[in-house]
């Protein structure tokens, strides 16, 4: 499969947008028609031919403009990407993990080859081409973490085990739904998750964690989680929050289509080999609400879903400024009809 | 946005002594110093032999500080200006500590935060630390906007003292940085300026 790789921005002037067959390959997140809170933990095992599930690491037609986003957030705060010092295997681990799925499932785009610990790596889309010595960080211009991160769709953390618990020590997150990594390195699973509203309560992070610390080498996992964001803005950081929170309060009844998306994010998490840790990736797809309706079931599904969220979760995902409105709007495409169980078009 | 009940909100359970440690070492600050005083009457003589207090004075005048460490005896009672100064004679001790050294920490949160800090940087796992709260509630705040440090925090919102944004103090708190989170508080409303109640007196 070659891909078309859009020029597009995620910032600005926001020119991003999703292709027809970008919509219908879009991880809606709801298999019925009404909220639940869930782990929804499943294998990370191939899925059909064309879905954002096809591979372990989905590239598509943003991956160039995305990069060029992340880029950009690097360079203003170089604090978006860091490692504690003992995560240096884990982050070696993870270019390992990136860079063979990309070449064997992209060969048109990315080439490995590996004598040994002599690596040679291409990466067209991006015009890289890189001879480097696998597990020697001075032979690559950035640690191997940042180095891969800059070429791979997704923010990702690397989450250290012992103690019985996971500790998130290293991360590239340009794309995040509101965390702060420079806030959170060095915490444990329950800190970090700590802000999240209902869910210690109903002991889910106990069991996904119990579940985690059981992962096993070449098994990953994935979930979906999602959030709404005004405007395709991918920096989404609590960093910016005094920059793009105004965003909230510019959508109207005439704007919802164009301004509201739905954010979703394809969560795997792999065993690594050598280190013991946790590679967490965290995929960022995004719809805007008129691209979203001309899948008819999701356009009858979504706003179904959004009147049983309750207001807790509402408001931690930041929906109540415009949650009524985005109602209000998406009912024009709800004729009642029941809609077909599972996630995808009918 | 959650900001009270949240996880990574640090809770302090009290100081016990340790009798199996084979030094003591204690960081407080004029309120700490009281649960440090109860801390010794638990234990016995041998115990505040092996034990070497700092004692951050803060605004106290040395008359106060003094008699304050006579009540401490017969530990050893260094006493240190302010927090900064504490910490770094806590560092300098830990440079040269060896195996079964055990820390302990009484007073404000920041003060216990920094010793934690000072610990971790020595690799002394957090829970290791026995600590106890004492006095003001006032908090270290990192806006997470421009990342500086607004110290002896009472009021929510706060005033970031570097960029000067209005900030949510909220209790997610993070050991590396020893601080909370503050957070824009109307960037969605930049026109209001909410009033700052004293939270942390």
């Amino acid at each position: 499969m070659v891909l078309a790789f859009k020029n597009e921005t995620f910032r600005d002037d926001f020119t991003f947008s999703n292709s027809p067959e970008s919509i219908r390959r879009f991880p809606f997140p709801f298999h019925e028609d009404k909220y639940m809170y869930a782990v929804n933990i499943e294998p990370h095992v191939p899925g059909p031919k064309g879905t954002v599930y096809e591979f372990p690491i989905d590239i598509d037609e943003h991956y160039v403009a995305e990069m060029r986003d992340r880029e950009i957030v690097l360079a203003a705060d170089p604090g978006r990407c860091q490692a504690l010092p003992h995560m240096m295997t884990a982050q070696w681990d993870m270019l390992e993990l990136l860079m063979t799925s990309m070449a064997r499932d992209y060969p048109e785009h990315f080439s490995l080859t590996q004598d040994g610990d002599h690596w040679h790596w291409i990466n067209r889309p991006l015009g890289i081409d890189q001879k480097f010595t696998f597990g020697d960080h001075t032979t690559l211009p950035y640690e191997p973490m940042e180095y891969i991160g800059r070429q791979c769709q997704g923010d990702f953390s690397i989450q250290d085990q012992r103690d019985g618990q996971l500790w998130m020590d290293a991360g590239i997150i340009t794309t995040q739904a509101d965390w702060s990594l420079d806030f959170d390195i060095g915490m444990n699973f329950f800190e970090w998750h700590g802000p999240v509203p209902l869910a210690h309560e109903a002991g889910v992070f106990e069991r996904a964690l119990k579940f985690l610390l059981n992962l096993q080498v070449g098994r990953p996992v994935r979930r979906l989680n999602w959030t709404m964001t005004i405007n395709p803005r991918l920096d989404t950081s609590p960093e910016n929050y005094h920059k793009w929170g105004i965003d909230r309060t510019t959508v109207t009844p005439e704007n919802v289509g164009d301004k509201v998306h739905l954010r979703v994010e394809l969560q795997g998490l792999w065993r690594l080999p050598r280190s013991n840790a946790i590679l967490f990736s965290i995929r960022c797809y995004l719809i805007k609400m008129k691209e979203l309706v001309t899948i008819p079931k999701w356009g009858r599904r979504l706003p179904r879903v959004l009147e049983t969220l309750p207001p807790e979760i509402a408001d931690y995902k930041g929906l109540t400024r415009y949650r009524q409105m985005t109602i209000d709007w998406l009912k024009k495409y709800d004729d009642g009809a029941p809609t077909s169980p599972g996630f995808g078009p009918d | 946005m959650a900001v009270s009940g949240i996880k990574s909100r640090p809770v302090y359970p009290g100081l016990s002594p340790d009798p199996n440690a084979r030094s003591n070492v204690v960081v407080c600050d004029v309120a700490g110093a009281e649960a440090v005083v109860e801390l010794l009457t638990r234990a016995d003589g041998a115990f505040a032999r092996r034990t070497s207090i700092i004692l951050s004075a803060d605004g106290a005048g040395s008359e106060q500080a003094q008699a304050l460490a006579k009540r401490l005896e017969p530990a050893g009672v260094e006493i240190a200006s302010g927090l900064p100064a504490a910490i770094s004679h806590l560092n300098a001790i830990l440079d040269q500590a060896s195996m079964g050294l055990r820390l302990y920490a009484a007073g404000s949160e920041p003060l216990i935060g920094s010793v934690v800090q000072a610990g971790l940087d020595h690799f002394i796992d957090h829970l290791s630390i026995r600590t106890e709260h004492r006095g003001s509630l006032k908090r270290r705040v990192q806006c997470v906007h421009c990342k500086g440090m607004t110290e002896d925090v009472t009021t929510n919102p706060v005033t970031c003292s570097h960029c000067g944004l209005l900030l949510l103090v909220r209790d997610h708190y993070s050991r590396r940085l020893a601080a909370f989170q503050g957070v824009c508080i109307n960037a969605e409303s930049p026109g209001e300026r909410p009033e700052p109640n004293v939270e942390f007196p």
